[in-house]
C-alpha cells in the first residue's frame, strides 16, 4: 500500500480560512494554541499517523484480531503502536486538562483523528470510544466513579467501550433487556448479552472500561426505562489498583467485510453471580448520558469518511501518474499517456478531491462551532452554537459516511484491475468504508434524527443561521470580478431558493404526515450536505482568489481551489436547483407499492 | 557536559523527487520538508545521553531558511533545551556549515558535537569531517553505538565487512549512523513545552563567515530509466548471460 502523506496544509487552510478557528483560539481558554502550535501539532502526529500506525494498517486485515483461550488477541504490531499513541500523549487532546487532557481545541483534535483514522481506521476505533467513555463519564458519573477511572481513560491506559446494542435491539435502543438487579452496597449486578460491541476485549490496555445499558427491575418500558452503567473488565481498588475480574467475557468474535483488525465482540455479562457495575447518572436517565457520548461519536464517524476518502484519494492519485495506458488527443506523444491524462480519469481524481475538501470544511466547522458552545462568552451565542452542532451532526455523520464509501469506490476504479486485487490496498479501503454509514446510528436513522427533531429546534434558529451564511457568501461572490466566481453564486443562488423549497416542504410534513416526510428524509439529508459542501467550497475558492489578487501568491494550491469549487458546484448543485421534485415525491410511491406482492 | 546537535531541513524522505523543467535542480515548492532523518538520530541520541546523566545541557543548531525553525522545534518537542537559528537564504554548502558550525562551539564551548553522517538531499557526507578538521577535535563518523566511559568516548562504527570501535579523547564530533537508535516521536506535553523554549536567531554575517559556494551546479537530471528485464528459462542461460552479457563473471 503507498505511502499515507498526512494533509497538513490543507488541515491548516482549512482551519484558518474556512472555519472561525482563528476566533476561537483568541479566546482566554486557548491563548496558549498559536499558529506555531496547531502546525507543529499536526506535523507531529502526521509523523506518527503516516508512521507505525499507518505501517499496521494492512496487515491488521490481512491478520485481523482472534479469540484465543477467551481472550482477544490484536493484529501483530498493534499493541506497540497503541503503546507509541498513549505515551504521545494523543488520546487526551482535547480533554480538559483538570482530567489530564491537553486542553486543545476540539476541532483540532478532529484534525489530528483525520490523520490516525486515514492511517488505520481498524487502529483509531479504539481512541474513538474511549473519548466516548470520558465524555459520558465526566458530564454524569459521580465524583466516587470519575476519581477512579477518568484520569486512565484520559490517558488512554484503560479503555472504554459502549454497549448499546443486543441481537434484538439495534436502531431500536429501547427495545434491550439486560438486566442490572441493585445490590445494598449501591452496585448493581448485571446480566446480559450485548453484541457488535467494538474493543470489547483486546490485549492493548491493562483495563478495559465498559459502559452498558441496561435495565433496573420494574422501569418504565422503551426508551425511558433504560440506565447507563459503568462495568470494568477489572475490578479497581480505592488505591487505584487493579483487582480482580469481574463476571464478563468475550463470548466470540465477528468474520466481517472490513475494520478486520477492530475486534467487534459477543460481550457475556453475567453468566454466574452478575457482571458489578455502577450506576452513570440517574436512573432511566441512561439514554441521555449515552447521547452525551453518542455525539462526539457520530462526529468522529463522519470523520472517517473524510478519512478514508483522503486515503484512497492520494492512493488513486499516484496510480493515476503512474499508470500508463493509451493514448490521448490532448498530449502529444508516441508513447502512452499516464492516465491522469485521460478526462475521465481527472473527473474522478477531482470528484474525490472536490468532496474531500468540501467534507473537511463541514466537520472542521463543526468541531470549531462545538468548541464556541463550551467557550464562547456569550450565552445566547453559545447556545446557537450548541444548536448548530447538534443540527449539523447527523448531516456530518451520514452525508461524510456515504462519500467515504463511494469514493473509495471512485478511487478503486481509478486502478482499473489493479483495484480490485487485494494485494493492491485500494479495496481495503472499500471494505473497511463500509461500517461508517451504519453504526453510530445507520444513516437513515440518522436523517429521521435531522428531519423530526434537529430543523425545528428552537424554531429553526440554527438553519436560519446557515442561510445567513450562505447569502452573505452569494454576494461577496457577486462582488469580485471572476467568471468562475460568477458562475458559482449563480448555481449557489438557484439552489438556495429551491432549498428554501425543500426545507419548508418537508418541515411541514414532519409534524402532519409522517410517511412523507420519513420518505423523503435521507434524500433531503443529502441535499443539505450537497448544499453546505458547495458553501465551503466556495468559500475556499473566494479566500483563495483574492489572495491570487492581493498578489500574496500565485501557487496552483490557491488556483486550483477555485476550480474545485466550481466542479463541484456545477455537477452537484443541479441536483439540489432540482431537490423539490425528489424531495415532494415524499410517501407517494413508496406508501402505494404492494410491496407484500414482491415476495419477500 | 553540553551537546550540540546540528540539524538540517530536507525534502522528506517519502516525497518523490522531481527534477526542475529547467534542470537547475529539484522542485521544492508546496513540497513536504522534515529533519533530516540522521539528524532525527542524533537528537535522539543526545536525548539518551541526557535522560542517562551523562548530559546536560543539548543544544540544537541549524543553518538554513527562515522555516528551519520548525526543524529546530522539533528537536525541542523531542526534548533539546534550546535553539540556535542561523538564517539564510542562499545556497550553503558543507564547508560553510562547517565554518560556522565551528565558531558556534567556540561560543557555547560544548563537548561533543553530534550530527548525522549525511543529509539525504545532496548526500554530501562532509560536514562532521571539516568540523572536525576545523576544530582539531577527536571524530567517530558513522556511529552505530556510543558510549560514554568517564571522559573518553566508545564509538562503534560500521565499516566495510563488519564493526569498529574506537575510544576518543574528549572534546568529539560524532556523526550518526541509522542503527545508532530509533528516533522517538514527540509527544504532545513535549511539543507544548517546546513552543517556550527558546531559540536564538542568528546571520551567517554575525560570525563574518563568507558562505558563498564554492561548487556550481551545472545541471540537475533524472537518472536514466530502468530498462524492462527479461525472464530466464534456466541457471545455465543465466550463468551464459552474467558471462557474455554482463560480463560480470
Ligand atoms: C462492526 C460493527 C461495530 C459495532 N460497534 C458497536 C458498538 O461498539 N456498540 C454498540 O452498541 N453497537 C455497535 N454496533 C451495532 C450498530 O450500531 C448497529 O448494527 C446499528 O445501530 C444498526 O442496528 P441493527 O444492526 O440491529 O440494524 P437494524 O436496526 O435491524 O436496521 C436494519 C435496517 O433497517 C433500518 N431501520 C431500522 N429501524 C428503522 C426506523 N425506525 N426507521 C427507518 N429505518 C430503520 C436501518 O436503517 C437499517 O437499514 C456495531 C456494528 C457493527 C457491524
Amino acid at each position: 500500500m503507498p505511502h499515507y502523506s498526512p494533509p497538513i496544509d490543507e488541515v491548516l487552510f482549512t482551519l484558518n480560512e474556512i472555519t472561525a478557528y482563528r476566533e476561537l483560539t483568541s479566546l482566554s481558554n486557548f491563548k496558549d494554541i498559536s499558529e506555531d502550535l496547531t502546525q507543529a501539532v499536526l506535523k507531529e502526529a502526521g509523523k506518527l499517523a503516516s508512521g507505525p500506525i499507518a505501517d499496521i494498517n494492512q496487515i491488521g486485515d490481512k491478520k485481523g484480531a482472534t479469540l484465543e483461550n477467551g481472550s482477544v488477541k490484536t493484529a501483530p504490531g498493534f499493541p506497540e503502536a497503541y503503546k507509541k499513541f498513549v505515551e504521545g500523549g494523543w488520546n487526551g487532546i482535547s480533554f480538559p486538562e483538570d482530567i489530564g487532557g491537553q486542553n486543545m481545541p476540539f476541532a483540532l483534535g478532529l484534525s489530528v483523528n483525520e490523520f490516525f483514522t486515514s492511517a488505520n481506521m481498524a487502529f483509531s476505533l479504539c481512541p474513538l470510544l474511549t473519548s466516548g467513555a470520558v465524555e459520558a463519564i465526566s458530564a454524569h458519573a459521580s465524583e466516587s466513579i470519575k476519581k477512579k477511572y477518568l484520569s486512565k481513560l484520559v490517558s488512554g491506559e484503560w479503555t472504554g467501550t459502549m454497549n448499546l446494542t443486543e441481537p434484538q435491539a439495534g436502531s431500536d435502543v429501547g427495545s434491550l433487556t439486560t438486566k442490572a438487579i441493585p445490590n445494598s452496597d449501591g452496585s448493581y449486578n448485571i446480566f446480559g448479552t450485548k453484541i457488535y460491541i467494538t474493543y470489547g476485549d483486546h490485549d492493548l490496555a491493562e483495563n478495559i472500561i465498559h459502559l452498558v445499558l441496561a435495565r433496573t427491575p420494574d422501569s418504565p418500558k422503551g426508551t425511558k426505562g433504560i440506565s447507563l452503567f459503568l462495568v470494568p473488565k477489572f475490578f479497581v481498588n480505592d488505591d487505584g489498583v487493579i483487582a480482580e475480574k469481574n463476571d464478563l467475557r468475550c463470548g466470540s468474535l465477528e468474520r466481517k467485510l472490513g475494520i478486520h483488525a477492530s475486534p467487534t465482540a459477543v460481550m457475556l455479562y453475567g453468566e454466574t453471580q452478575g457482571a458489578k457495575g455502577w450506576l452513570i447518572g440517574q436512573e432511566n436517565q441512561g439514554m441521555r448520558c449515552m447521547f452525551t457520548m453518542m455525539n462526539h461519536a457520530r462526529i468522529d464517524v463522519g470523520v472517517q469518511g473524510l478519512s478514508i476518502a483522503e486515503r484512497a484519494y492520494q492512493q488513486a492519485l499516484e496510480y493515476a501518474f503512474s499508470r500508463k495506458q493509451g493514448k490521448s488527443p490532448l498530449v502529444q506523444s508516441d508513447e502512452s499517456v499516464s492516465i491522469i491524462e485521460h478526462p475521465d480519469v481527472k473527473r474522478m481524481i477531482l470528484d474525490i478531491k472536490s468532496k474531500i475538501d468540501a467534507m473537511r470544511g463541514l466537520i472542521l466547522t463543526t468541531g470549531v462551532y462545538a468548541d464556541l458552545s463550551k467557550y464562547h462568552s456569550n450565552d445566547d451565542s453559545k447556545k446557537l452554537y450548541s444548536e448548530l452542532v447538534d443540527l449539523l451532526t447527523p448531516i456530518v455523520k451520514s452525508w461524510c459516511t456515504d462519500i467515504g464509501f463511494s469514493s473509495a469506490s471512485t478511487g478503486l476504479q481509478v486502478h482499473g484491475g489493479m483495484g480490485f486485487i487485494e494485494e493492491t490496498g485500494a479495496a481495503q479501503h472499500l471494505r473497511d468504508s463500509r461500517i461508517a454509514p451504519i453504526y453510530e446510528g445507520t444513516n437513515g436513522i440518522q436523517a429521521l434524527d435531522l428531519v423530526f427533531r434537529k430543523l425545528s429546534q428552537s424554531g429553526g434558529k440554527a438553519v436560519d443561521f446557515l442561510f445567513k451564511q450562505i447569502r452573505e457568501l452569494i454576494s461577496d461572490l457577486n462582488n469580485e470580478d471572476s467568471q468562475d466566481l460568477e458562475i458559482i453564486s449563480e448555481l449557489l443562488e438557484k439552489s438556495m431558493d429551491s432549498f428554501k423549497i425543500s426545507t419548508e416542504w418537508i418541515s411541514s410534513k414532519a409534524i402532519k404526515n409522517f410517511n412523507d416526510a420519513a420518505s423523503s428524509a435521507s434524500i433531503y439529508l443529502d441535499i443539505f450536505g450537497i448544499l453546505l459542501g458547495s458553501y465551503f467550497l466556495s468559500k475556499a475558492a473566494l479566500k483563495s482568489f483574492n489572495k491570487i489578487k492581493n498578489q500574496k501568491t500565485n501557487s496552483s494550491f490557491y488556483k486550483n481551489k477555485i476550480q474545485i469549487a466550481r466542479f463541484f458546484a456545477e455537477q452537484y448543485l443541479p441536483r439540489v436547483i432540482n431537490s423539490p421534485v425528489s424531495v415532494k415525491a415524499g410517501g407517494t410511491a413508496l406508501g402505494s407499492v404492494d410491496f407484500a406482492s414482491f415476495g419477500g | 557536559m553540553k551537546v550540540l546537535v546540528a540539524v538540517k531541513r530536507v525534502v522528506d524522505y517519502n516525497v518523490k523527487v522531481r527534477v526542475k523543467s529547467d534542470n537547475t535542480g529539484i522542485e521544492l515548492t508546496n513540497v513536504k520538508m522534515s529533519m533530516n532523518p540522521f539528524d532525527e538520530i542524533a537528537v535522539e541520541e543526545a536525548i539518551r545521553l541526557k535522560e542517562a546523566n551523562k548530559v546536560s545541557e543539548i543544544i540544537i543548531v541549524s543553518i538554513g531558511p527562515k522555516q528551519s525553525q520548525e526543524t529546530i522545534r522539533t528537536a525541542l518537542a523531542m526534548g533539546a533545551d534550546r535553539g540556535i537559528l542561523i538564517e539564510t537564504e542562499s545556497e550553503i554548502q558543507p564547508l560553510s556549515v562547517a565554518k560556522l558550525l565551528k565558531e558556534v562551539c567556540d561560543q557555547e564551548k560544548p563537548e561533543l558535537v553530534i550530527l548525522g553522517k549525511q543529509a539525504i538531499d545532496d548526500d554530501a557526507n562532509q560536514t562532521g569531517q571539516m568540523l572536525s578538521a576545523l576544530l582539531n577535535w577527536s571524530q567517530g563518523t558513522f556511529a552505530s553505538k556510543l558510549e560514554i566511559e568517564e571522559d573518553k568516548l566508545l564509538v562503534t562504527r560500521e565499516i566495510d565487512g563488519g564493526l569498529e570501535t574506537l575510544k576518543l579523547t574528549m572534546p568529539s564530533i560524532i556523526t550518526t549512523d541509522l542503527r545508532l537508535n530509533e528516533p522517538r516521536y514527540a509527544s504532545l506535553p513535549n511539543i507544548m513545552k517546546a513552543k517556550k523554549k527558546p531559540i536564538e536567531e542568528k546571520k551567517p554575517e554575525d560570525f563574518g563567515i563568507d558562505i558563498s559556494p564554492r561548487l556550481t551546479t551545472l545541471k540537475v537530471i533524472e537518472p536514466p530509466k530502468r530498462e524492462a528485464g527479461v525472464m530466464l528459462e534456466s541457471i545455465p542461460q543465466l550463468v551464459d548471460k552474467l558471462k557474455n552479457e554482463a560480463k560480470v563473471i
